[in-house]
């Protein structure tokens, strides 16, 4: 029982650490706050896929009463019980790869810039304009203005994997 | 990293396999596809944004503690002043052969340029004053080209830049009108393809485009001098259409170190140190702020709650030549009677006498400039000669007659030997604003050149109040009740500032009342940031172009720019802990009682942060730089395990190389300034006494033999010169892991 208890302290302890160590890359005048707007991209470096409802509830949850800041004392903990309880788990490529084929309903093996935009811009949790065209600007293929999934998921899962 | 933790699976909305020969796939699949896909691919890209922060902040870190230890270098030449000895009686002492005693009062003449000749086959632009449009589109042309203006046009435009901006007041107020609107760019640093690059988008300067370029036209980039060049040829061009503002950059202390007096040099092998010179001048009578309409201030840096627009408009801004050093009194001001002579050898200390002199010191908190701005008491004196190069004031120098020091207050003076120049004085082109003689400085001066550096080397933070800006050793963090309170003050709307590179090229802050612009695309890395600048009409709404100069013709994806940049910074930082390794090591070994080679993550980072002070995010780089032991501590040599020296020199010592790896640029720097011939080589005996000099002053403890041997052995061809461009060469650092590093062998 007692050896339980000390594992999960370091479990939690080891929690502790990861968040203030992502957090402190925001904390540009070290003094433990960061802008809400850097909200999603910590916890997401921390390996959770919130979406944007998740986020959105975690902010106004964390933040300090309409200053736009988040201070460390209120992130930790609601960080720390969303990485024990898993809320936000991860996506598994083949989910995605999947996910993708059902939008590639010819089976082509890659989509259309213009297909792709409509449907991420139009359903779900609409990307903006600026998000869909970075999109298009940093992965399609600018010749025939088309995105090949597949490598896209590689490249990502691959490249900025850990 | 990651979350480590089990993954579950969302049970509700599990894909079935696709029916390929439905065209039009269920409305409610589609929608929860277009849910994962962006969820998923939302979560990545914050996951580069991450590193692309981090390796933000390694870059900006690394930039802002080179500038602290500027200091360093301009306190070596202080201290250089202080020490000087004769090498061998006969021929120029090491101190006139670093202050060039042949510059000044020829360069207030017209003969400084009209006796240079530009022979038959030189091909670059040939500018003929008053400029014209033709000239300007010549050094445009001349410049895309490749070409290097020749040191007579180099000079002519300076001088004639010169008596311009003398007659400018401090701060230039400007009109818009319902026809045309002000553009403002920000720091260029030598970027010529970026000013390029804005001329051609937004327009050439013109009436119909009327520019303010906010300062920080020169150092790092490669392109300084035709940047700077370009931009005074449109101000004599078009006075009324054209604005510079001077930036932190614009100081020639800064610019031995970050490159642009080693550009001139290199570019201009027979008239470098006269046009140094000259824009040592220039530089210092760039004005400081501009107006808008009465309600936009532009200024480089940024303010302070000291800020005095008032009293900014009335001082002589061309007394502060360099934010690095404390303002020259001007020569009539001068007490005649007092002179000096600093004992040979004693260091600068802090001293409570020396109080009076520095009490400017208090807003700068690093040790360097305490040590820098507080000298011992003088014991004695003898005929000293006292230099003064204002070439905007009076230009001539007095003698000192001697006289006991007693009540006199410690100052700093450029010292001479026992045998008394006869001839004329020796001139301190480099360094005249090092010979801050006087009885205790009255606070006048002291406030003149405070608000100077305030403007120019202040930041904006999001916290309130007005603090000592100790990331940069000079000027204040400002808060938004200090903008607040200054824009109410004078009835001003809003502030434009540049100083600090923004990944978009522009940010706003304090509520939308200060922007920062910045306008050197790509300036740590290929692909970092975007420029922009700011085009403002008779409305007064500034509104924000970006751009970005491509400089490779292979695309890069946004991955791969991430991770180029990534592996940039964090190789500069490994070279940062290399250079400091034995502190670090004997830092971990405190931690590390019973040599087990490793110590806590915890432990690590405290290390780190004491012996580098680079506020950085160590526990997130933590994967880059050192390995785990599987219980999750960290093997400290790890660090240092992927670089090397390039090259080994047989009698040096690990310590001796360490400091000379960490010192490179400033003995790069002052074995440029010592090299008057530009041939590459200066004889053992300046090196010997010069890095004594510089060993002494840094403190470390160099046996004088392991110098001599040192001397000896890279005068590889036994003749008493050292090449030294080789000898740095061999402190240079090498990443083992890199396959084609060139090293360089011998």
């Amino acid at each position: 029982m007692a050896e339980n208890k000390q594992s999960a302290e370091v479990v939690v302890s080891d929690v502790h650490k990861k968040i203030r160590a992502a957090f402190e890359v925001f904390d540009y005048e070290l003094n433990n706050t960061v802008d809400a707007r850097e909200i999603s991209t910590i916890i997401c470096s921390l390996g959770c896929f919130p979406s944007q409802a998740d986020i959105h509830d975690f902010i106004a949850e964390v933040e300090e009463d309409q200053t736009g800041y988040v201070h460390l004392d209120k992130f930790l903990p609601a960080m720390t019980k969303v990485l024990l309880e898993n809320k936000f788990p991860p996506i598994p490529e083949d989910r995605v790869l999947q996910a993708f084929e059902v939008l590639d309903k010819d089976n082509k093996g890659y989509l259309e810039a213009e297909e792709l935009t409509k449907y991420l811009t139009q359903e779900g949790e609409v990307f903006n304009q600026k998000e869909m065209d970075e999109m298009l600007f940093a992965f399609s293929d600018p010749e025939k203005n088309v995105i090949h999934y597949k490598d896209l998921i590689c490249q990502l899962t691959f490249d900025t994997g850990q | 990293m990651g979350c480590g933790t089990s993954v579950s699976t969302e049970t509700q909305d599990k894909v079935v396999e696709k029916d390929n020969s439905v065209k039009a796939p269920n409305p409610a699949l589609t929608m929860k596809a277009a849910v994962l896909i962006q969820r998923w691919y939302r979560r990545y890209m914050a996951r580069l944004e991450m590193r692309r922060r981090y390796t933000w902040n390694i870059f900006q870190s690394i930039e802002y503690a080179g500038e602290q230890d500027q200091l360093q270098l301009s306190s070596f030449f202080s201290f250089m002043l202080d020490n000087f000895t004769q090498l061998n009686g006969n021929g120029p002492d090491l101190i006139s052969q670093l202050l060039d005693p042949v510059v000044n009062p020829w360069l207030d003449r017209e003969t400084c340029f009209n006796m240079i000749p530009v022979p038959e086959s030189y091909t670059g632009p040939r500018l003929s004053f008053p400029l014209s449009v033709s000239d300007t589109n010549a050094l445009l042309n001349g410049f895309k080209e490749q070409q290097t203006l020749h040191a007579r046009y180099v000079l002519q435009l300076l001088y004639e830049a010169k008596k311009l901006l003398k007659q400018m007041p401090n701060i230039i107020h400007l009109s818009t009108s319902y026809t045309t609107e002000i553009t403002i760019c920000g720091d260029l640093h030598g970027r010529l393809d970026d000013l390029l690059l804005i001329f051609y988008k937004n327009g050439l300067p013109s009436a119909e485009t009327p520019y303010v370029f906010n300062g920080d036209f020169v150092d790092r980039g490669k392109k300084s001098v035709e940047v700077v060049m370009l931009l005074f040829a449109y101000l004599l061009l078009y006075p009324d259409y054209m604005h510079l503002n001077r930036g932190n950059h614009e100081d020639h202390i800064m610019n031995l170190r970050y490159g642009f007096t080693k550009e001139v040099m290199q570019k201009y092998k027979a008239h470098g140190r006269e046009i140094l010179q000259l824009f040592q001048d220039v530089f210092s009578l760039l004005p400081i702020a501009t107006v808008i309409d009465g309600k936009i201030l532009i200024v480089h840096g940024g303010i302070s709650d000291q800020t005095d627009l008032d009293f900014l408009g009335s001082i002589e801004r061309n007394k502060v030549k360099s934010a690095l050093r404390f303002p020259r009194r001007s020569l009539g001001q001068l007490d005649i009677g007092q002179c000096c002579r600093q004992m040979k050898g004693i260091r600068s200390t802090d001293s409570s006498r020396a109080s009076s002199s520095c009490s400017h010191s208090k807003n700068q908190r690093t040790q360097n400039q305490r040590k820098r701005r507080c000298f011992p008491s003088r014991q004695d004196s003898t005929i000293s000669t006292s230099s003064s190069s204002s070439s905007s004031s009076s230009s001539s120098s007095s003698l000192c007659s001697p006289r006991t020091p007693s009540h006199l207050t410690p100052r700093q003076c450029p010292s001479f030997p026992s045998s008394p120049h006869t001839t004329s004085v020796l001139q301190v082109p480099f360094l005249d604003s090092l010979s801050s003689v006087g009885p205790p400085s009255p606070p006048q001066h002291e406030r003149e050149w405070k608000q100077i550096v305030d403007i120019l080397w202040s930041d904006p933070k999001t916290q309130e109040g007005c603090s000592p800006n100790t990331f940069r050793g000079g000027g204040c963090y400002f808060g938004p009740d200090v903008t607040q309170r200054l824009l109410l003050q004078h009835g001003l709307q809003l502030l434009i500032r540049s100083h600090e590179c923004k990944q978009e090229g522009y940010e706003l802050c304090h509520g939308g009342q200060v922007i920062t612009i910045f306008s050197a695309s790509n300036y740590y890395e290929e692909g970092s940031n975007r420029g922009a600048y700011i085009k403002v009409g008779r409305e007064l709404v500034p509104r924000f172009y970006q751009y970005q100069v491509s400089r490779t013709t292979r695309k890069l994806t946004l991955t791969q720019r991430v991770r180029a940049a990534e592996g940039s910074a964090l190789r500069a930082l490994k070279e940062k802990l290399f250079s400091h390794r034995s502190e670090l090591m004997s830092g971990f070994q405190q931690y590390d009682q019973n040599n087990k080679g490793c110590v806590s993550v915890s432990e690590w980072t405290l290390v780190l942060e004491a012996v580098l002070r680079l506020d950085l995010p160590w526990r997130t780089l933590r994967p880059h730089l050192a390995r785990l032991t599987p219980d999750g501590s960290v093997e400290y040599q790890s660090c240092f395990e992927d670089m090397g020296p390039g090259n080994s020199l047989p009698q040096v010592t690990p310590n001796l190389a360490e400091t000379l790896f960490r010192y490179r640029t400033d003995i790069e720097i002052i074995f440029n300034i010592i090299d008057k011939d530009h041939s590459g080589l200066i004889s053992i005996e300046e090196f010997r006494h010069t890095w004594r000099l510089f060993t002494a002053h840094l403190g470390v403890d160099i046996d004088d033999r392991a110098i001599d041997d040192l001397a000896r052995s890279i005068d590889f061809n036994k003749d008493g010169s050292i090449d030294f461009t080789e000898f740095l060469e061999a402190f240079r650092v090498v990443h083992k892991l890199d396959k084609d590093q060139h090293v360089n062998g011998r």
